[in-house]
């Protein structure tokens, strides 16, 4: 538990210290809402339509571009080597790292998402109930690109691989946390609580999944 | 199976049995399309488009089924540590991806006149087309890494990961509204289709397994003479 900690300490570290993983992400996030009603239209009614729906998936996009961040500098400098062959199983290197992920870029993504949607003219009722969501689906976003970084991570042109790997399993979390976002009571209670069981197995199942795939390219 | 483990043992064994398997498609092809296109009646709302039913659902069934031959594979790579397991599944990858393919096209072709649309964004439809992803991720992740061994060992992983989609296409229809009709064959309480349309539909369905399993053996073994060639020019020193 104490190297878990020191473990995540250090990465959480390293990021602050290096900078760019949230900023880069927010920018792109950004970025990607500004283009978004250029292609629409400028139509308010639409847009506030589209809104829940195009938060989701720019969030989705946001935490799929750093995702080939996780493992990759551990792997190339020989540090996750090191931290295989240490007392602490890799499936709780694998956890310390998607949480230093989590926390460094898809927690800061999904509370700021919702904000950023007043640019898309998202209703406001709307903000708190995308908000719960958008935070319950990114433990399993993390995750699950922990995956997908695992499967990657020693590949040229990983990034694209990354992608189609990952988005079909992103497609649950996106269906569940849409209708969690709806504002309606009777849908959003239910899909809460899905949309947390999927975070629970996801932060089971990832971590085997993530470390059986290094274990292949430690090798 | 272990007994099957031995990779000469197994090629002696398929060469027997490819011509029997080839000879059992080629009549259940013949005995079920005759059947779907002769026997069975047009159907009083659809018409004579009902037939494509012969052709869409048997491909639906034989994708999700390789798709599991191919996880199951993978976890018997991974427990057994089986020899062939990995050819098996790698194998298996582009022939499931072609069931799927050829189920999403018959169903948007039956799509156009029934629902007056190529594609619908439904449930099941849906889900099918990302089984189709899978498939495309698991073959692009053996293309990607050049080592057999490291690529076979990555591959199981994707392939075990990508398995939460099948349970999800098969009770997808009962779990949203969805366009698609409800499962009508494989139900609790029997089948509720006619006997007339049921009988080519399971013949069907049955040629699609023979015709995977022939396309499957033949596959496997030019993979096994493509490893052994590779390792025979690894061992002159040439290079592979």
């Amino acid at each position: 538990m104490k190297a878990l900690a020191g473990l995540l300490r250090r990465d959480l570290l390293l990021a602050a210290r290096q900078g760019g993983g949230v900023g880069t992400a927010l920018g792109f996030f950004l970025t990607v809402l500004v283009l978004l009603p250029i292609g629409i239209g400028p139509d308010q009614a639409t847009l506030q339509r589209l809104a829940p729906g195009m938060l989701w998936i720019t969030l989705l996009l946001s935490v799929l571009l750093s995702a080939d961040r996780i493992f990759q500098q551990d792997f190339e400098d020989g540090s996750l080597d090191v931290m295989s062959m240490s007392a602490l199983p890799l499936e709780f290197v694998v956890l310390a790292k998607a949480m230093a992920h989590w926390l460094t870029t898809s927690l800061p993504l999904a509370v700021a998402a919702p904000f950023l949607g007043i640019l898309l003219n998202l209703e406001t009722a709307t903000i708190w109930p995308l908000l719960l969501s958008m935070i319950l689906g990114s433990i399993g976003l993390s995750l699950i690109a922990s995956i997908g970084a695992s499967l990657t991570v020693n590949l040229r042109r990983g990034g694209l691989l990354i992608s189609i790997l990952i988005l079909p399993l992103y497609v649950p979390i996106l269906v569940f946390g849409l209708s969690a976002s709806t504002g309606d009571a009777n849908i959003a209670g239910p899909s809460l609580l899905i949309l947390s069981a999927m975070a629970l197995a996801s932060l089971v199942l990832a971590p085997l999944a993530a470390a059986a795939a290094l274990r292949a390219y430690l090798k | 199976m272990q007994q099957f483990a031995n990779p000469t043992r197994f090629l002696k064994l398929a060469n027997a049995a490819l011509p029997y398997i080839w000879i059992i498609t080629l009549a259940l092809f013949a005995v079920g399309l005759y059947g779907a296109l002769g026997t069975a009646p047009a159907d009083y709302q659809q018409g004579e488009t009902v037939r494509i039913m012969f052709v869409h659902v048997p491909a639906a069934w034989a994708a999700m089924m390789v798709y599991s031959i191919m996880a199951l594979a993978s976890a018997m790579a991974i427990i057994f540590r089986h020899p062939l397991a990995d050819v098996a599944a790698k194998t298996a990858a582009p022939i499931g991806a072609v069931f799927c393919f050829l189920a999403l096209a018959t169903g948007s072709l039956w799509g156009k006149p029934m629902w007056g649309a190529w594609w619908v964004w439904d449930a099941r439809l849906t889900s099918m087309f990302v089984l189709m992803l899978l498939y495309v991720g698991y073959i692009a992740i053996w293309q990607a890494i050049e080592e057999p061994s490291r690529a076979a060992m990555v591959a199981r992983i994707v392939a075990l990961v990508g398995f939460i989609n099948i349970p999800i296409i098969k009770f997808s229809v009962e779990w949203w509204n969805s366009l698609h009709q409800p499962a009508s064959v494989f139900r609790i309480g029997g089948p509720t289709i006619d006997r007339s349309m049921l009988w080519p539909l399971l013949v069907m369905g049955l040629a699609y397994t023979f015709l995977f399993l022939a396309l499957h053996l033949v596959s496997m073994r030019s993979e096994l003479g493509a490893r052994k060639m590779r390792n025979l020019l690894i061992a002159r020193g040439g290079r592979s």
